[in-house]
């Protein structure tokens, strides 16, 4: 399902925790364009569920996508947001 | 035919009245600031502690990147979170004392429990900057940042004898209108 996903802007927040991988991706969701996809990369667990509750509360923003990969060891939370005005 | 006329035109004129009284209800309805609630979280902040702070911050900047307008009330012992640094100028005695003890800001807080003179609240600071996690001047700098409010009770601060130089540029200074201003129109709001 993600994978037909059209990127427009990709944002990695490896390695910060709450509030700032939500913070961070605020402001690139700001800059981007109507109908534009950011993919958030991060390694806060608790990321998932905060952003399923921003795009809830949002009026703006659509979660179009999460998924969980492996990697290096690490487990990655990537998230797909659609700014949809 | 002319008692029918009559009846519409009273129908009419009924109508009229009664849209106008409507339509002066709901501009009275519009105006009231306290009917309006809107996407907003109004937070008092009433402890000086570490970890409290950390979560007011946290919070505040979480609900601004979510959307929410923030506005954030710094009363009694909160003040001392605002609070830049530390000038004995013009003070009494007793404000003397009251700003030496007070803490200053995000490194000279101390956590609620645990602290051990202020040991444990160095060990916290140690752990977060290790697990990457934000400090709180950092926190209170981006809160500034994404635009939440913070206001400072000039009450408290007259009482405690913080003079205005000592709060963060950028601090607005009100009363508990200013708060319940704000909270009257918030979804959310947290006394923390």
């Amino acid at each position: 399902m993600t994978q037909n996903i059209e990127i427009t802007q990709e944002l990695d927040v490896r390695g910060l925790n709450c509030p700032m991988p939500l913070v961070k991706s605020r402001k690139a969701v700001n800059a981007l364009p109507v109908g534009g996809v950011l993919k958030v990369v991060a390694t806060d667990r608790g990321s998932v569920k905060d952003f399923q509750a921003w795009a809830k509360t949002a009026k703006n923003i659509e979660l179009v996508g999460q998924e969980e990969v492996q990697q290096d060891g690490q487990t990655l939370y990537i998230h797909y947001l659609k700014r949809t005005s | 035919m002319t008692v029918q006329n009559q009846a519409t035109q009273l129908n009419t004129e009924d109508l009229l009245a009664r849209i106008a009284e409507l339509e002066t209800r709901v501009e009275a309805l519009e105006q009231a600031p306290a009917q309006d609630i809107e996407d907003r979280l109004a937070m008092v902040v009433f402890s000086g502690d570490l970890d409290k702070a950390l979560a007011a911050f946290i919070i505040a900047t979480g609900a601004a990147a979510m959307g929410l307008e923030v506005s954030m009330f710094f009363t009694f012992w909160g003040l001392s979170v605002v609070r830049k640094g530390r000038s004995f100028e013009g003070k009494n005695a007793i404000q003397k004392a009251f700003g030496a003890l007070l803490p200053a800001g995000g490194d000279t807080l101390h956590l609620s429990k645990m602290d051990f003179f202020g040991a444990g609240a160095a060990l916290m600071r140690k752990i977060m900057r290790e697990n990457d996690v934000t400090s709180l001047d950092e926190l209170v700098a981006l809160a500034q940042d994404l635009g939440v409010r913070m206001v400072a009770c000039e009450m408290s601060r007259e009482l405690l004898g913080i003079r205005d130089d000592e709060l963060l540029d950028g601090l607005e200074l009100g009363g508990v209108a200013t708060f319940i201003g704000d909270a009257s129109r918030s979804k959310i709001t947290l006394f923390i």
